[in-house]
């Protein structure tokens, strides 16, 4: 088979999955009206498989500021900081964060998934060893495989399991990195991060946490689960995205740890590629402020959160184990995944169809973001339809 | 460890992979394809890791699975790293 044939198998295994070709993945959004409304095709729909969990995308004070930045400083930075210089608004955003988690230090990076890929091939390398959760995100595992180290997982949420890998490891454990999430974006999720702090003081290990989907959303300032578990000073270094409720692209490293500045001459994530443009960093500096003040943001965010998870659990959904901003429902088959999320689309809902290998455990999933944005009248019709339609995936 | 500690790796190795492929034990030897032959996924392999781990008590680091592509290879793997623990 030569390298376009490969290609040619992996997409016929993947029709055989979606035999009509429906576009679930990378579906056009030909408008968006708000966050809460976009069209699909000709159809108004209500937005539910966004990661816009504050609803800040139209929020005028980060539109304001991206604006002004692009007339004063131009449309990109055209390359990177190491190279080409860091601007204002860079040094400023790393300031804001290391402030926000009573850090002494931050680093922005391009996107989220760099800042993993950054910091953990940064920390790690050959002869080094990484314990990660089974259900890491793909940027934690692309990390791992770029550092080099030893990659160990533990199963999922799993303290004990990660025990017995930690003991395992004998004296290698000075020089391994354990790595998990704030909310583990499949099924929403949380780290058991109190029982994991206490493994990593037991066996003085570093450890990395990602707010990717905590941040803003999680904790009375919107710091995530190091604030709501009251264990800022106990993780070693913070990373996260400012994609979700911060509504733009980029991300950050955040640490107490002096060395965190090392990254910057070591990590390719970093280096080689151009900084983030100066709308982009205008608007999140933007949003994280709205972020900090917006526990009025969090309250009904939440409200909106515990409603939907209340309707469905009372339906007859099997859902994650946690209420909150993602609120998954589990299939047991693909066909079901796929029938329920086209039933869903017919009903004007967009949501996230999730298939294996995505989804942990051969699971399939039908996934809702839920944001602050979100009326109350906008949440029980999306539950009242997924009531309606539970005969179709009743087994 | 010796030869046994080695077969009993292999003979443990096939009962499992038996189950995950839905074959008979029989079909399986050393020589056989975990890919090609048995269509071992990577989500069905990493479960096997976990098991293999525990059954072992041992750390098999995802890496090294890279190169592995027959029972033999992995068995191989799996002594290598019991040896040295
Ligand atoms: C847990 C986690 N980490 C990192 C990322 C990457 O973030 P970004 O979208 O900024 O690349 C994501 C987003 O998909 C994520 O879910």
């Amino acid at each position: 088979m030569n390298l376009l044939e490969k290609l040619d198998a992996a997409a016929a295994a993947r029709k055989s999955l979606l035999p009509d070709g429906v576009g679930a993945f990378g579906i056009p959004i030909e408008e968006v009206y708000s966050a809460t409304e976009a069209r699909i095709g000709d159809r108004r729909v209500l937005l539910l498989g966004t990661n816009n969990y504050l609803g800040l995308t139209f929020a005028p004070e980060c539109i304001q500021a991206a604006h002004e930045a692009l007339d004063k400083e131009g449309t990109g930075t055209t390359g990177s900081r190491m190279a080409n210089g860091s601007y204002f608004g860079h040094r400023a955003l790393e300031r804001e964060f290391a402030d926000f988690y009573q850090c002494s230090g931050g680093i922005v990076f391009t996107t989220g998934y760099q800042a993993n890929l950054g910091t953990i091939s940064g920390l790690v390398g050959p002869g080094d060893t990484v314990l990660i959760d089974g259900d890491s995100h793909a940027s934690i595992y692309d990390g791992c495989i770029l550092s080099g180290a030893d990659i160990v997982r533990f199963r999922h949420n799993d303290v004990a399991d990660m025990e017995k890998r930690l003991r395992r490891l004998g004296e290698r454990v000075e020089t391994t990195l354990i790595i998990a999430e704030g909310i583990y974006s499949m099924l929403g999720d949380q780290a058991p991060l109190a029982e994991i702090v206490e493994l990593k003081n037991k066996y003085r290990c570093i450890l990395l946490l990602d707010e990717a989907h905590s941040l803003g959303v999680l904790g009375e300032t919107g710091q995530g689960l190091v604030e709501q578990t009251g264990l800022l000073k106990a993780v070693d270094f913070i990373t996260g995205t400012f994609s979700k409720s911060l509504c733009s692209i980029g991300g950050f490293c955040v640490s107490n740890h002096p060395q965190l500045e090392q990254l910057r001459y070591v990590s390719h994530p970093y280096i080689f590629t151009a900084s983030p443009s100066p709308a982009t960093i205008a608007s999140t500096r933007a949003a994280l402020e709205l972020l900090r003040k917006g526990s009025h943001l969090r309250t009904q965010l939440w409200k909106n959160c515990t409603q939907l998870y209340a309707q469905l659990k009372e339906t007859g959904y099997q859902l994650g184990p946690d209420p909150g901003p993602v609120i998954a429902a589990i299939l047991d088959t693909p066909q079901q995944a796929l029938l329920m999320w086209r039933s869903l689309l017919e009903h004007n809902i967009y949501v996230n169809l999730i298939l294996p290998p995505a989804a942990p455990e051969g699971k399939s999933l039908v996934r809702c973001s839920v944001n602050a944005a979100h009326t109350s009248e906008q949440i029980k019709y999306v539950g009242d339809t997924f009531a309606k339609l539970y005969n179709l995936v009743r087994s | 460890m010796s030869e046994t500690d080695y077969d009993q790796i292999v003979q443990l190795l096939c009962d499992r992979l038996a189950d995950l492929s839905k074959t008979s034990k029989e079909s399986i030897s050393p020589e056989t394809n975990l890919i090609t032959q048995l269509s071992i996924d990577s989500i069905k392999l990493l479960g096997l890791i976990m098991e293999i781990e525990d059954a072992f008590d041992i750390s098999i680091p995802i890496n090294a699975l890279t190169d592995i592509q027959t029972v033999h290879e992995l068995a191989e793997l799996i002594h290598k790293i019991k040896s040295a623990s």
